[in-house]
């Protein structure tokens, strides 16, 4: 018997979750809306905890349409705590709006989709994750109701709807091709036969759609606007959650949907990765403004990421690699933007002297900062290795190579942020700008976890199971 | 024993950093004591020690899915530069007495240092040896950035640390190759070194990608470039730390991993080492030659020094026509030529700090009859610089009549062009002795210039050991024949 709701727990907790902090949101009076942040974070740390009785579950539910195995159960503890992380960025920011509710409400929304986008083992599921995981993000983006808040929503919206029209297409080409099934595991046998040319149309034009999603090129035109657009926790969000799931997404889609011999997508995702890492390192480059810089960081940061995808289901450990480097790559960059949170200035020359006025927030910018270049011991660097590992087990060793050479070469811009902000202007100690406490906790937590990271979440990797479920 | 010993200073600096309030002279005094408690405890391991083989293994999975571990140990290799790192860090913590700006964090800092490089130097591991290799990158970065002087310490800091973590990914490159090849798959340097992975042209690979590492940190013509500029910007004792540890470990990668990891693909190309060495061992010494500078001057000759050691371990890949005995003695002259420079050069950077700290520059024109007021330093340098020049008595010598020793059988060519390098050098130190100590006074100093005695109980010691070994080498030599030979043999199975 396949038709569990409680096998739902987290997803549906997530949506209880959303509902019940509108309504309270709603009901109570502006100054009071702490209450409904709690309801969030409490919905949030429910999720959570749901997963855990679920940790070693390995079935399908509803018709193979959704999976619960690795793969769903990292998303389930992973995206909610990002979720969570991103509610304390939030707490110092949106704090007494008169919109705070809707944020947290778009918040948990935008968190069940890219759960849900990540347990999708059905095209037509997958559709839905989608749709249900991008409006949200639209929202959010335009949520401080400002100008460049309303550019950054219409750019995610349209970027978005056109990625989603491919996504849409090539499900149901793939459906058709598939004999009329939408579920991974009768398609992988009904595509085995068909034409490679049809599937590969028609796989392009789902992994557009995911690649919007997770922001890699060349569906990436949107991040950098919208995280500067945005306010820094939507910021925060919209560089976080969706590639979490887009991610999850697109590894279950090549592993267990697409046999690579009737369409060659490894060398295709492969391309992709380099062509993402290089182009958001050096576009990177010359950014003034530090929520460009991170967001093209991130966009550089998918494309090391695409590379475990690349080898899905052909490097024994491509999936341990996958969630190390996505639990690490989710700490850490949430710490920067914590960062960024706690001390929003508009140019990089303006966080000079943070070492004297804030020495735990320029602690914490240089373990995340030098975290996502991948030094040691940190988390991303955990990260990195086992990709590396994996994608050259894979038969990808020129992509190991790229990889490399992009990371020397990030190493320059994260340095261009760390320098003014460690440097020691001579002159009285200078006065401290007001900085909510929100962020500046969650900067330190998410520093300690990025520092700790490489010991903590690796021997819980060698526990991960290989493949995911049928 | 071993995690103790290397995690110790970790320890005191995280102590400090959250140590706000305590005083400068505390600071200073625990700096020293926790250095000389290493030298202490590294003395200990030595008296202990078996004398062949590993010792003091600890094997513990640490990464049980990406097959790393943390596994330590100690053996003749590692042995004396474990001892010399602790002795460079002590008399950069002696030296440091009452100097720095911000010694709470400078002394932290070095501490942090310490770790990574003692850590280093017992890693058996290769990820481990790497997140060390990586870390000492980052601490030295925040030396010179921090502490540098002159108008460009930022750049030079800059530029070492892009180029340095260049090479350390070029490293791991190799170190991944290493593991993917390896069946089954492990990071492991031990079990890697029983069954060598990798052969023809994967091997040949993987070697490019980790001599590119450890070249650029060695580092070798013509990956050179960042070093001038770094130790010019650098404080003294970041200096010494810098030339006489942080070079060391490429060097120490060349007889712990890519000899014994890399025998067939080593012997194949050992030739394009030796020839890197010859060109490393003339340009380091041309180029020193020509500098104005004194801390230039010393930071040339540690090429050329360097280029010596990469002479003798490429020497000892060139199995045909050579007999095992004399390849042992060049890698025996190549561990020596690394604890001798760590010690000379140290002390050599530290006089310049000196100098430098007392006339504010480092230009040789700008003295001049030096040895008359302040004898003392005059006394220190001039043997300092006999020292590096490898006179008779001190390790220098030892070191440098071992590698061409050694080196001859297998490649008389490459040594014959390396010999002259020992002349310019002399050569080059001689002339600057001329400059600084002799002649007219074209400076303003007077006595009270001479050295402190913090200043001459940091470089004393050095000196001291330096001319210990030359004296008394088989105190040395019997610890790193036993592991030389074993390195040889394993690069000629």
């Amino acid at each position: 018997m396949t038709e569990r709701p409680l096998a739902l727990l987290p997803e549906l907790l997530l949506l209880a979750g959303a509902v019940s902090t509108l309504l309270t949101g709603a009901f109570l009076p502006r100054e009071r809306q702490w209450v409904a942040r709690l309801v969030a974070a409490g919905a949030l740390l429910a999720a959570v905890l749901a997963t855990l009785p679920a940790v070693g579950e390995r079935t399908t539910v509803y018709a193979h349409s959704y999976a619960l195995d690795a793969g769903t159960t990292a998303a389930r503890l992973l995206i909610p705590l990002a979720g969570l992380l991103v509610v304390g960025i939030a707490a110092g920011r949106v704090a007494g709006n008169r919109r705070e509710t809707e944020f947290y409400v778009l918040t948990l929304l935008a968190v069940l989709g890219a759960v849900l986008l990540a347990g999708a083992s059905d095209l037509l599921l997958l559709a839905v994750a989608y749709l249900l995981s991008s409006v949200p993000l639209a929202g959010l983006a335009g949520w401080g109701r400002d100008r460049r808040g309303a550019e950054a929503a219409l750019k995610v919206y349209l970027v978005g709807a056109l990625a989603g029209v491919g996504l849409l297409a090539g499900a149901a080409l793939l459906t058709a091709l598939g004999g009329g099934a939408s579920d991974y595991d009768r398609l992988a046998a009904g595509l085995a036969g068909a034409p490679s040319t049809a599937v590969a149309v028609g796989v392009v034009g789902v992994l557009a759609g995911l690649l919007f999603k997770i922001g890699a090129v060349p569906g990436h035109f949107w991040v950098p606007d919208a995280v500067q657009g945005a306010s820094i926790p939507a910021g925060a969000l919209l560089t976080t959650v969706p590639k979490l799931g887009g991610l999850l997404a697109a590894y279950r889609l090549f592993a267990v949907a697409v046999p690579a011999d009737v369409v060659d997508w490894p060398l295709l995702v492969a391309v992709l990765a380099a062509v993402t890492m290089t182009l958001g390192n050096f576009a990177a480059f010359g950014q003034a403004d530090p929520r460009r810089l991170l967001a093209y960081s991130t966009v550089a940061q998918v494309g090391y990421l695409l590379m475990a995808v690349a080898v899905a289901g052909r490097a024994e450990r491509a999936l341990p690699a996958l969630l190390v480097y996505l639990a690490g790559y989710a700490v850490t960059n949430l710490g920067a933007f914590a960062v960024l949170a706690a001390e929003p200035h508009d140019t990089l020359d303006d966080y000079r002297g943070l070492a004297r006025r804030r020495p735990w927030l320029a602690a914490t910018l240089v373990i995340c900062l030098l975290g996502l270049v991948g030094t040691p011991p940190t988390a991303v660097f955990a990260g990195k290795l086992t990709v590396f590992t994996a994608a050259w087990d894979g038969g990808l060793a020129w992509l190991v190579v790229v990889a490399a050479v992009n990371t020397v070469a990030s190493l320059f811009y994260y340095l261009r942020w760390l320098v003014p902000a460690l440097s020691l202007p001579s002159g009285p100690r200078p006065l401290r700008p007001a900085s909510p406490r929100g962020p500046r906790v969650v900067a330190v937590a998410t520093a300690v976890a990025a520092l700790l990271g490489a010991a903590g979440a690796l021997p819980l990797a060698g526990l991960v199971e290989q493949t995911l479920q049928r | 024993m071993l995690s103790l010993i290397v995690f110790t200073p970790l320890a005191v600096a995280v102590l400090l950093l959250c140590w706000r309030g305590l005083p400068a002279r505390a600071v200073s005094w625990l700096w020293i004591a926790v250095t000389v408690v290493e030298v202490v405890a590294v003395l200990g391991v030595w008296w202990a020690y078996p004398g062949e083989g590993f010792a003091y293994e600890v094997d513990r999975p640490w990464i049980p899915g990406a097959g790393a571990g943390y596994h330590v140990g100690v053996d003749g290799l590692s042995l004396p530069l474990l001892a010399l790192t602790t002795v460079v860090f002590a008399a950069c913590a002696v030296y440091s007495l009452r100097r720095q700006p911000r010694p709470r964090q400078f002394a932290a800092l070095f501490l942090a240092l310490q770790t990574t490089c003692l850590g280093l130097f017992v890693s058996l591991d290769l990820i481990l040896f790497f997140v060390f290799f990586d870390l000492s990158i980052v601490g030295m970065y925040a030396v010179i950035a921090g502490w540098g002087h002159g108008p460009q310490a930022r750049r030079s800091a800059l530029t070492f640390f892009l180029y340095t973590f260049l090479g350390s990914l070029a490293l791991l490159l190799g170190f991944i190759g290493l593991y993917v090849a390896a069946a089954p798959h492990t990071f492991d340097m031990v079990a890697l070194t029983r069954d060598p992975p990798t052969r023809g042209v994967a091997g040949a690979l993987v070697l490019l990608a980790i001599l590119l590492g450890l070249a650029i940190k060695t580092p070798t013509f013509p990956f050179h470039t960042w070093l001038p500029p770094a130790h010019t910007d650098a404080p003294a004792a970041g200096s010494a730390v810098l030339a006489g540890i942080l070079l060391k470990m490429g060097t120490y990668g060349f007889v712990r991993i890519a000899m014994p990891v890399l025998p067939d693909a080593w012997r194949r190309h050992a030739w394009v080492v030796v020839v890197v060495g010859v060109v490393s061992v003339l340009y380091g010494a041309l180029v020193a030659l020509a500098q104005r500078s004194f801390k230039r001057m010393v930071a040339y000759t540690s090429v050329n020094h360097m280029g010596y050691v990469v002479l003798a371990v490429g020497a000892a890949g060139l199995v045909a026509g050579s007999d095992a005995q004399a390849r042992a003695v060049a890698v025996t002259g190549a561990v020596t030529q690394m604890v001798s420079h760590g010690l000379i050069t140290s002390a050599l950077f530290l006089l310049a700090g000196v100098l430098y700290d007392r006339g504010g520059t480092y230009r040789m024109d700008a003295y001049g009859g030096l040895a008359g007021d302040t004898p003392r330093f005059a006394a220190l340098t001039a043997v300092a610089a006999f020292a590096s020049l490898g006179l008779p008595g001190f390790s220098g010598f030892i070191a440098e009549f071992q590698i061409f020793a050694g080196s001859l059988g297998s490649a008389p060519v490459a040594v014959a062009f390396a010999l002259p390098g020992i002349l310019v050098t002399a050569a080059l130190f001689l002339w600057a002795l001329h400059r600084v100590f002799l002649g007219p006074a074209r400076h303003r100093l007077s006595a009270t210039a001479d050295v402190t005695a913090a200043e001459t109980a940091a470089v004393l010691p050095l000196l001291a050991l330096s001319l210990l070994i030359g004296v008394f080498p088989r105190l040395l030599l019997d610890v790193v024949e036993p592991a030389a030979r074993a390195v040889t043999e394993l690069v000629a199975r």
